[in-house]
C-alpha cells in the first residue's frame, strides 16, 4: 500500500523552521569554524534568528487578523493551525528568546560557558515552544513538548561545573520524563475515547455525543497532571523550586517564561477549545489547581530567604492566576490568561535579569543579604527591581496589576466568586515578600557588602533587557494598555 | 496653523522633562532660562493657533485635535485630544503669556535658592497641567490638568518645605481642594451616565447634546461642578486655603494663586454653559455665592498686615466678581474680569514680591513706609496695579469690573449693592496698602540694619514693567462704546450663542452706573488718604481683632472639623489599628509564617518524594473523575 505523505505548506510553520534552521547553522558554525568567535557574535546571530522568527509570526499575524475566522487555518494534514492564539505565543517566545539571549551574552562570558551551544538549546526549546502553541494534534503537542524540554534539562545543567546545575538538570529530567509519561498516557484515552487525537476531530466527536465516558474523564485527568507539571501548578511543583535555584540564572528566566507559557499554550487549547464542550467535568479541577497554586506559592514565597528561591514559588503562584482565567471558560478569561502571559513574561525575565547581575561571579549571591543596600550601591538597578517587584505584586500602574484584574474580573463574571476572592487575598500575602526585598534594598543599611571587592555590573547587553522588560512592564499598565488588551483578545480567537 | 496645537501644551512638557534629566547639571541660571524659554516658547504656539483660528470663518473656529486613544473598557472609549476654540485659546494665550513673564521674573527673584533648578521644574510642570486643564476636549482630560495644577500648587506652596508653616499650608490647600475634587467627580459620573460621553465637541459631545440632561440632572451636574470650583477658585466655604498658599515663593502666588489656576473654577463653568444655562436656580447660587464671597473677603482684606495676604484676600474677592457675572449670565464679563485680573494681580504681587525682595524677607507692612524714593520702577508699577484694582478709568480694572456691575444690575439690584459696596472696600483697602508700603515713615529702619532698600534687577523689573503696560490698556479688549469695540464679545459669542444675556439698559443707566463705581472708588481711596496721610482717623478703630482673624473662620473650621476629627483619628489609631487591624494582620501574618514553615518541610529535595506528590496529586485527581464518572 503506497503511504500517501500530506502536503508541508511550509509558510504555515516558517517560525519553527526559522528557529531550527538558525540553530544548525550556529551548532555548525559553531562546531567548524576554527577560531574561536567572541561569544557576542553568537549572542547576535541567535537575537537576529529569534528576530527573524519574530517577522515571519509577524506575517502571519496580519494574515490571520486580517478576517478572524477565514484567516485562521490548519495545515499539513490538519496536524498544525494557524490561528491568532498559536502566533500570539510564537511573538511572545521570540521575545522572550530575545531577552534571554541579551541577558545570557554577559552571564556566558562571566562564567566562562560556551557560549554557541547555550544558543543552540536555546532556540531549538523555543522552537518547541511554537509547535506546542500551534499544534493541532496531540501527538503533535508531544513532540513539541519534548523539544522543549529536552533542551531545556541541558539547558538547566549547563553550568556543569556548578553541582547545584548538575542536580537541578538530573531532577527536572527525571520529573520531567515522569510527567511526560503521564501525559502520554492522557493522550492513549483520548484517543481510546474519542478514536482520535487530533484536536478538530476530538472536539467534533464531543459535539455529537454529550454523554461523558469515564475513559474521557481519565484523559482529563492524566492531560491535566501532565502539562500541571510543565506550568508548575500545585501539587505537581515540587520540582520547581530546587531546578529555578540550581539552573543558570538566565536559564532560570527562560525556563520560567518560555516553558510556562508552552505549557499554557497547550493546556488552554486542548481544555478550552478542544474539551470546551465538557466544560464542567473539568472546570472544578481547573478550580482546585488554580487555588492551590495561588496559596502555596504564596504561602511559601513568604518563609523563603533566597530570592531565586522566593521568584520560584511566586511564579507557582502567577501559574495559579493565569489558570484562574482557564478555569472561568470565557473568551474574555481565555484573553485575560493571555495578557497575564504578556505581562508575566516581561516581569520574570526582567526580575531574574536582576537575580543574574546581583549573583555575580559563580551564580551564587541569590541571598536576600545580597541584595542589602542595593538602593544606595546601584539605585538604577534596585529602581528597575522594584518596579519589577511591584509589577509581580500587581500594583497599579504596571502590567502586573491588569493581569490580575482582567483574570479576577474574568471569575467574576463567570460566577466563581470565591475564586476570585481567594485570589485577591492571596495577592495581600504575595505583596509581603514583593516588599521585603523593597524594603531590604532601600532600608536596611549595610556596612560589610559596600565595601565589596566584587561590584555589581550593569553589561550593555543585560542593560538593554532589563531597560526593555521594566519600559514594558510599565507602559503595559499604563499607555499601551488598551493595544496590549486589544493583541490579547485577538489572540484568544481559537479555530476549532 | 491649526496643526500646533499639540505643542502649547507639550513644550512646557519638554521643559519639565529636560529640568528631571538635566536640571541639576545645568543648575543656575540656565535652568531658568529653559524653563522660561519653553514657556515663551509655548506662547507663541499660542498666537500661531490662535491666528489660525482667526483666519476661520466666525462659526467655524474650533478644532479638535486628536492625539491617540488613551484607553478603552466596555462603551467607555478615552480619547486624548485638544481642542482649540475661541475660550480656550483666550485662556491658553493669557496662561502662557503671564507665565512666561513670571519665569522670567523667577529667574531673578529665585536667585540663590538651594533647589533652584527645581522650582523651575514644577514651574513648568504646572504650566503644562494648567494648559491641559485649558485646551483639554474632554471632562476627563481636564480633570487630568485639573489634579496636576492641584498637585503643582502644593509642590510650591510648600516649596520650602523646611519651614513648618509652609508645610501645613501645601497640606491645607490640598485637602481643602479634595472636597471640590469630589464635586468635579461626581459630576462626571453623572455627565457620563446620563449622555455616554465625557467629550465637549462634536455632534456626539457633552456640549451639543446638554439639552438632553434632564432638569435635575443638570443643576446637579452643574452644582457639582461648582463646588469642584468653589474649592479651586477659592470661594465661600472653601476659600481658607488661599491665604496661607501665601507660604509659597511670590512669583508662585502670582502665577498660580493669582492669575491662573485659581481662575479654573471660573473657565470651567464657562466651559459647561450648555450645562448652567438649563438650570437658572444653579446661576442664582453661584452669582450668590461669588458675590457674597467678593464682599467677606474684601471686609478682611482692610484689616490684614502682611502684604502678601492682603492680595490673597483680594483675590478672593475678585474672583467672587467672576462668579458673579458668570451667575448673572455674563460669561464674557466674567472672562475679560479673568484677563485684566490675571495682568494688574500678577503686578501686584510680583512688585510685592520685589519690595519684600528689597528689604530682604520682610512681608509685615507696619514695618515698611516710604519706599517710593528708594524703589521707584517697583513703585510706579505698583501704582499702575493700584489703580486697576481701584476701578479707576482708563485702567482695564475699571472696564472689566464696570462690565460685571452693570450685568449684575440688570440680574438683580441686591447683587449690584453688594458689588458696590465690594468696589469701595477694594478701592480703601489697596490704598490702605499703597500708603502703607511706599508712603509715610520709613519703619523698617527699626528692625535689624539690613542697608537701604534696592531696586530688583532687570529680569524682576520688566515684567514688571510688561504688566503695568497691560494693566493700563487691557481695558481695550472689550470697550462698551459699541458693537464694534466690543472685540472680546464678538471672539467669544459662538462659545454662548443665545446663554450669554444681553446687556439692555440704556446708555444713560450704564453711564450713571459707571459714575457710580467710579466715585465709590474715588471715595474709597480718599478715605483712605484720610486715615492713612492725613492721619485723621486711629487706623487701629478700623481694624477690629474679628478682621484681622479672618472673622474667625479658621478657628471655627477648627472646632467643627478638626477637633472631632482628631478624635476620630485618635480612635481609628490607637483601638480600631492596634486591636482590630493589627491583631487581625499580625494573626495573618504569624498565620502564613506558621502554615509556610510546616509546608516547606515537605520540600525534601529528594526526587522521589517529588515524584510521589506528582502520583499523589495525580490520584486525587483520578478519585475526583472516579467518583464523577460513577456519579
Amino acid at each position: 500500500m503506497p503511504l500517501e505523505l500530506p502536503r508541508v505548506e511550509w509558510a504555515t510553520i516558517l517560525p519553527e523552521t526559522i528557529l531550527v534552521v538558525g540553530a544548525m547553522l550556529i551548532l555548525l558554525g559553531g562546531a567548524l569554524l576554527r577560531r574561536r568567535l567572541p561569544a557576542w557574535v553568537w549572542t547576535v546571530a541567535s537575537i537576529i534568528i529569534a528576530a527573524g522568527a519574530m517577522v515571519s509570526a509577524w506575517d502571519l499575524w496580519r494574515r490571520v487578523s486580517h478576517n478572524h475566522q477565514g484567516g485562521a487555518h490548519t495545515a499539513i494534514a490538519n496536524a498544525v493551525v494557524v490561528d491568532g492564539f498559536s502566533v500570539y505565543f510564537a511573538l511572545l517566545t521570540c521575545g522572550a528568546v530575545i531577552l534571554a539571549a541579551l541577558m545570557a551574552d554577559s552571564y556566558l562570558r562571566r562564567e566562562r560557558l560556551n557560549a554557541p551551544e547555550f544558543h543552540v538549546l536555546m532556540l531549538l526549546s523555543a522552537s518547541g515552544a511554537l509547535l506546542m502553541a500551534a499544534a493541532n494534534d496531540l501527538i503533535v503537542i508531544f513532540l513539541g513538548l519534548e523539544v522543549l524540554s529536552i533542551a531545556l534539562y541541558v539547558l538547566a545543567g549547563f553550568a556543569q561545573r556548578r553541582a547545584v546545575s548538575r542536580e537541578a538538570a538530573m531532577k527536572y529530567f527525571v520529573l520531567g520524563a515522569f510527567s511526560s509519561a503521564i501525559f502520554l498516557y492522557g493522550v492513549a484515552l483520548a484517543y481510546g475515547a474519542t478514536g482520535s487525537t487530533n484536536l478538530g476531530e476530538i472536539a467534533a466527536f464531543l459535539r455529537a455525543s454529550v454523554s461523558t465516558h469515564a475513559v474521557l474523564l481519565g484523559a482529563f485527568a492524566f492531560l491535566i497532571v501532565g502539562l500541571g507539571f510543565k506550568i508548575a501548578a500545585v501539587p505537581f511543583h515540587m520540582w520547581t523550586p530546587d531546578v529555578y535555584q540550581g539552573s543558570p540564572t538566565p536559564v532560570t528566566g527562560f525556563m520560567a517564561a518560555v516553558a510556562k507559557a508552552a505549557g499554557f499554550a497547550a493546556l488552554l487549547r486542548i481544555f478550552f477549545s478542544t474539551f470546551g464542550t465538557h466544560r464542567l467535568d473539568w472546570q472544578p479541577l481547573i478550580w482546585a489547581l488554580a487555588v492551590l497554586s495561588i496559596l502555596v506559592g504564596s504561602v511559601l514565597a513568604v518563609v523563603q530567604t533566597d530570592v531565586k528561591r522566593m521568584l520560584a514559588y511566586s511564579s507557582i503562584s502567577h501559574a495559579g492566576y493565569i489558570l484562574i482565567g482557564l478555569q472561568a471558560a470565557t473568551v474574555r478569561g481565555l484573553a485575560g490568561s493571555l495578557f497575564y502571559l504578556l505581562a508575566y513574561t516581561f516581569m520574570v525575565l526582567g526580575s531574574f535579569g536582576i537575580v543574574t547581575l546581583v549573583a555575580r561571579d559563580g551564580d551564587a549571591r541569590t541571598g536576600l543579604d545580597a541584595y542589602r543596600g542595593l538602593g544606595q550601591r546601584r539605585p538604577g538597578l534596585a529602581l528597575v527591581f522594584t518596579v519589577l517587584l511591584l509589577a509581580q505584586a500587581g500594583v497599579p500602574l504596571t502590567s502586573g496589576f491588569l493581569a490580575k484584574f482582567y483574570v479576577i474580573s474574568a471569575a467574576v463574571e463567570a460566577h466563581s466568586y470565591a475564586l476570585a476572592i481567594i485570589a485577591m487575598l492571596a495577592a495581600v500575602i504575595a505583596a509581603f515578600f514583593y516588599l521585603r526585598v523593597i524594603v531590604v534594598m532601600y532600608m536596611a543599611g549595610d556596612e560589610a557588602d559596600t565595601a565589596d571587592a566584587d561590584p555589581i555590573r550593569v553589561p550593555f547587553g543585560a542593560g538593554l533587557s532589563l531597560a526593555v522588560s521594566v519600559v514594558a512592564t510599565v507602559i503595559i499598565g499604563t499607555i499601551l494598555a488598551g493595544p496590549a488588551f486589544d493583541f490579547a483578545r485577538h489572540a484568544s480567537i481559537l479555530r476549532l | 496653523m491649526l496643526d500646533a496645537t499639540w505643542l502649547i501644551p507639550a513644550l512646557p512638557l519638554a521643559g519639565f522633562a529636560l529640568l528631571l534629566l538635566f536640571g541639576k547639571r545645568l543648575g543656575e541660571p540656565w535652568s531658568g532660562w529653559l524653563a522660561t524659554t519653553t514657556c515663551f516658547a509655548a506662547f507663541v504656539a499660542t498666537a500661531v493657533v490662535f491666528a489660525g483660528l482667526v483666519g476661520r470663518a466666525g462659526d467655524n473656529r474650533q478644532f479638535d485635535q486628536h492625539l491617540f486613544t488613551w484607553f478603552k473598557a466596555g462603551s467607555l472609549k478615552v480619547e486624548v485630544g485638544l481642542l482649540a476654540d475661541q475660550l480656550s485659546i483666550t485662556m491658553a494665550l493669557f496662561v502662557t503669556g503671564v507665565g512666561a513673564l513670571i519665569h522670567l521674573y523667577s529667574v531673578g527673584y529665585m536667585h540663590g535658592d538651594d533647589r533652584y533648578p527645581k522650582f523651575f521644574l514644577y514651574l513648568n510642570l504646572f504650566v503644562f497641567s494648567m494648559l491641559m486643564l485649558v485646551l483639554a476636549d474632554s471632562f476627563l482630560l481636564t480633570f487630568l490638568g485639573w489634579e496636576g495644577v492641584g498637585a503643582c500648587s502644593y509642590f510650591l506652596i510648600s516649596f520650602w518645605f523646611e519651614r513648618p508653616t509652609a508645610a501645613s499650608a501645601g497640606k491645607k490647600a490640598f485637602v481643602t481642594n479634595r472636597v471640590g475634587d469630589f464635586g468635579f467627580m461626581l459630576a462626571m459620573f453623572l455627565i457620563f451616565g446620563a449622555l455616554g460621553t465625557l467629550q465637549y465637541a462634536g455632534p456626539g459631545g457633552v456640549l451639543a447634546n446638554a439639552g438632553h440632561l434632564s432638569h435635575t440632572t443638570a443643576t446637579a451636574i452643574a452644582l457639582l461642578l461648582f463646588l469642584g470650583a468653589v474649592g479651586k477658585s477659592a470661594q465661600l466655604p472653601l476659600y481658607v486655603w488661599l491665604p496661607d498658599a501665601m507660604e509659597g515663593p511670590t512669583p508662585v502666588s502670582a502665577l498660580i494663586h493669582a492669575a491662573t489656576m485659581v481662575t479654573a473654577g471660573v473657565y470651567l463653568l464657562c466651559r459647561v454653559n450648555p450645562i448652567l444655562g438649563l438650570t437658572p436656580g444653579a446661576l442664582d447660587v453661584v452669582a450668590w455665592v461669588g458675590a457674597i464671597t467678593a464682599l467677606f473677603a474684601a471686609t478682611i482684606a482692610c484689616a490684614q498686615n502682611d502684604i502678601k495676604r492682603v492680595l490673597a484676600y483680594s483675590t478672593i474677592s475678585q474672583l467672587g466678581y467672576m462668579f458673579l457675572a458668570v451667575g448673572s449670565g455674563a460669561y464674557v464679563a466674567g472672562i475679560f474680569h479673568m484677563v485684566t485680573h490675571a495682568f494688574f494681580k500678577a503686578l501686584l504681587f510680583l512688585a510685592a514680591g520685589a519690595v519684600i525682595h528689597g528689604l530682604h524677607d520682610e512681608q509685615d507692612m507696619k514695618r515698611m513706609g516710604g519706599l517710593r524714593k528708594y524703589m521707584p520702577v517697583t513703585f510706579g508699577c505698583f501704582i499702575a496695579g493700584w489703580l486697576a484694582i481701584a476701578g479707576v478709568p482708563p485702567f482695564a480694572g475699571f472696564w472689566s469690573k464696570d462690565d460685571i456691575l452693570a450685568n449684575a444690575w440688570q440680574h438683580n439690584h441686591a447683587l449690584w449693592f453688594i458689588g458696590i459696596v465690594t468696589a469701595l472696600l477694594t478701592a480703601y483697602y489697596m490704598s490702605r496698602q499703597v500708603f502703607l508700603v511706599f508712603w509715610g515713615e520709613e519703619r523698617w529702619r527699626d528692625g535689624e540694619d539690613h542697608g537701604e532698600p534696592h531696586e530688583a534687577p532687570w529680569t524682576m523689573a520688566l515684567p514688571l514693567i510688561v504688566l503695568a503696560g497691560l494693566s493700563l490698556v487691557g481695558g481695550g479688549l472689550n470697550l462698551p462704546f459699541n458693537k464694534h469695540t466690543e472685540l472680546l464679545a464678538n471672539w467669544l459669542h459662538p462659545v454662548f450663542g443665545d446663554r450669554l444675556h444681553e446687556l439692555g439698559i440704556s446708555s444713560a443707566s450704564k453711564w450713571a452706573l459707571a459714575g457710580t463705581a467710579v466715585a465709590l472708588g474715588v471715595i474709597g481711596i480718599g478715605f483712605a488718604v484720610a486715615v492713612f496721610i492725613r492721619g485723621r482717623v486711629d487706623p487701629e478703630r478700623l481694624e477690629p481683632a474679628v478682621l484681622q482673624h479672618g472673622w474667625y473662620v479658621d478657628d471655627l473650621y477648627a472646632a467643627i472639623i478638626e477637633t472631632p476629627g482628631r478624635l476620630l483619628a485618635a480612635f481609628s489609631a490607637f483601638v480600631v489599628d492596634t486591636k482590630v487591624i493589627d491583631g487581625a494582620v499580625n494573626g495573618v501574618a504569624s498565620l502564613v509564617r506558621n502554615g509556610g514553615d510546616r509546608l516547606r518541610r515537605v520540600q525534601t529535595g529528594y526526587v522521589r518524594n517529588y515524584a510521589l506528590a506528582v502520583a499523589a496529586g495525580a490520584v486525587l485527581i483520578l478519585g475526583y473523575v472516579a467518583a464523577r464518572a460513577g456519579g
